[in-house]
């Protein structure tokens, strides 16, 4: 059976150059890094370059890179450090209703144990206000948290804008960019950005690695404590294949990144010309344009539910993913449709479609031959469809 | 994740649709949850002779739906209203621990419809 897979922004494969080089670094190359023998420098050195690759993708100097397990834990370092390191000053954070989960329930978390906590609104592409955001800042504000681009239906943030604000405030300002690494240009610098999560696995590298930015000057309490490696941020011997693939994902991500955008930028809008024109009562969740991630496709399709569509769609072989609640293992839908202003009915039948490296016009087209006849199906069993709500 | 027999009902489900001049028609679940089935059957003499369903759900609320449908299609009133939710995840080999609670109502839809029957012929 034809396979296309489209849920790039759950996960990428490792581009084989990442995974022969990786290789090395199991088999070869096995020292640990703070050796000071051979085994131990040849690792190291591979390291450095690592942290220079990551560093130039994002317009940060090597010594700003502290690498961690993932997106995850670069989330929580960046909240939970700065949150604690920052508490002289004051106990108030500033996030959104559509961050992923990782900065979402951090936040939570630190609101119910000492600090307080605003979660801005969005409007109904996915967007924040900045107009809302300064108006949440308070004296005690410490630190804003935004993401740069949902990872659900790609809107992008007015990440300088708020940047170029707690710049001015002094607020520390951490973005998460795991969806939107090799896909937007990001300059730390330029956006004023003072915490930046990255990960290596949306971007043809391997899984269990991710970096977190922090500017020179800032401070961040460390989560774990051991043996200082990453300048004590970061305790714990270094995932060196993995950062080490990480460095070579980036590389290749840099190389590839304007052309890679002019093809998912196609490819995206060919897929939602087509579904918006072959499938009624379908509405477009996130903006579309230059407001939306190059790769990021995601409809509502009314009436059905988006498990169901998700297995029809793997029996003709597209795997892709959705905002049902049946997916999340959670009761709810998605808690970013939700803050849209979606219906849960509606929110119930979102499909998300995520573009990658080595999609093509063709599969596109499999897809927009395929996805009416499976929306029919499933209408035709719904109770919630009849042939006159069109 | 899913066991054969539900990929089975839930690609090929039995007695999809609506019947027209139902004797009994249950509803159960709501659009907020992400489940709702609906049963219309007729019944002649106690006993089942036909059912139908509609469903919007996941892949476990389809295959229920479609399973309890063949296991009461033929059966006495007092012999479906035994068929639960439990039997009916049971004769489909087993549902995934989180769709027990959330996707396995049809049964309980038969029931309802089953009521809506005796309502409507009491008097």
């Amino acid at each position: 059976m034809k396979r296309i897979y489209l849920d790039h922004s759950a996960t990428t494969p490792v581009d084989p150059q990442v995974a022969e080089l990786m290789m090395k670094y199991f088999v070869d190359y096995y020292g640990n890094p703070s050796s000071v023998h051979y085994y131990g420098r040849e690792v190291r050195k591979a390291l450095d370059e690592a942290r220079t690759q990551v560093a130039t993708l994002i317009g940060a100097n090597p010594a700003e890179i502290a690498f961690t397990s993932g997106g995850t834990e670069a989330d929580n370092l960046a909240i939970q450090g700065a949150a604690k390191a920052k508490l002289k000053k004051g106990n108030h954070l500033i996030t959104s209703a559509i961050e992923h989960h990782a900065v979402l329930d951090t936040c939570k978390h630190l609101g119910k144990n000492g600090y307080e906590l605003t979660i801005l609104p969005v409007d109904e592409e996915g967007i924040i206000s900045v107009d809302e955001l300064k108006k949440a800042i308070r004296p005690e504000t410490i630190l804003v948290s935004i993401m740069h681009a949902n990872n659900e239906v790609g809107s992008i943030q007015p990440i300088e804008e708020i940047g170029k604000i707690t710049k001015q405030q002094d607020i520390l300002f951490h973005v998460d960019a795991v969806q939107s690494l090799g896909k937007c240009s990001i300059d730390v610098k330029a956006m004023n950005i003072d915490l930046l999560t990255i990960s290596s696995h949306k971007i043809y590298g391997p899984k269990g690695v991710g970096a977190l930015y922090i500017r020179k000057g800032v401070r961040v309490s460390p989560l774990m404590f051991g043996g200082a490696q990453e300048r004590k941020i970061r305790s714990g011997t270094e995932n060196a294949p993995g950062i080490i693939g990480f460095g070579k994902a980036c590389e290749l991500a840099g190389q590839r990144m304007e052309s890679e955008r002019a093809h998912l930028t196609s490819l995206r809008d060919k897929l939602i010309d087509g579904i918006m024109s072959k499938i009624d009562n379908v509405k477009l969740n996130g903006p579309s344009g230059s407001k939306r991630l190059v790769n990021n496709v995601n409809v509502s399709i009314n009436f059905i539910e988006g498990e169901s569509l998700l297995l029809s769609l793997d029996m003709i072989g597209v795997a892709a993913s959705s905002g049902s609640a049946c997916t999340s293992g959670s009761l709810d839908p998605s808690h970013v449709l939700l803050a849209m202003g979606l219906s849960h009915e509606v929110a119930h039948g979102s499909l998300r479609l995520s573009l990658g490296m080595q999609n093509t016009d063709e599969d596109i087209d499999y897809v927009l031959e395929e996805l009416p006849k499976i929306v029919d199906r499933l209408r035709a069993m719904s109770p919630l469809y009849t042939k006159t709500s069109c | 994740m899913y066991s054969d027999k539900v990929i089975d009902h839930f690609t090929n489900p039995r007695n999809v649709g609506e019947i027209e001049g139902a004797n009994g028609v249950g509803q159960v679940g709501n659009a907020k949850c992400g489940d709702i089935m609906r049963i219309s059957l007729v019944v002649e003499e106690d006993i089942i002779k036909d059912i139908k369903f509609k469903t919007f759900g996941c892949g476990a609320a389809v295959a229920t739906s479609s399973m309890v449908t063949e296991m009461v299609k033929g059966k006495t009133l007092e012999e479906a209203l035994k068929v639960t939710n439990s039997t009916v995840a049971e004769a489909l080999g087993g549902l995934p621990e989180t769709k027990l609670h959330c996707s396995n109502l049809a049964a309980d839809a038969v029931h309802d419809a089953i009521k809506n029957y005796l309502e409507k012929t009491k008097v």
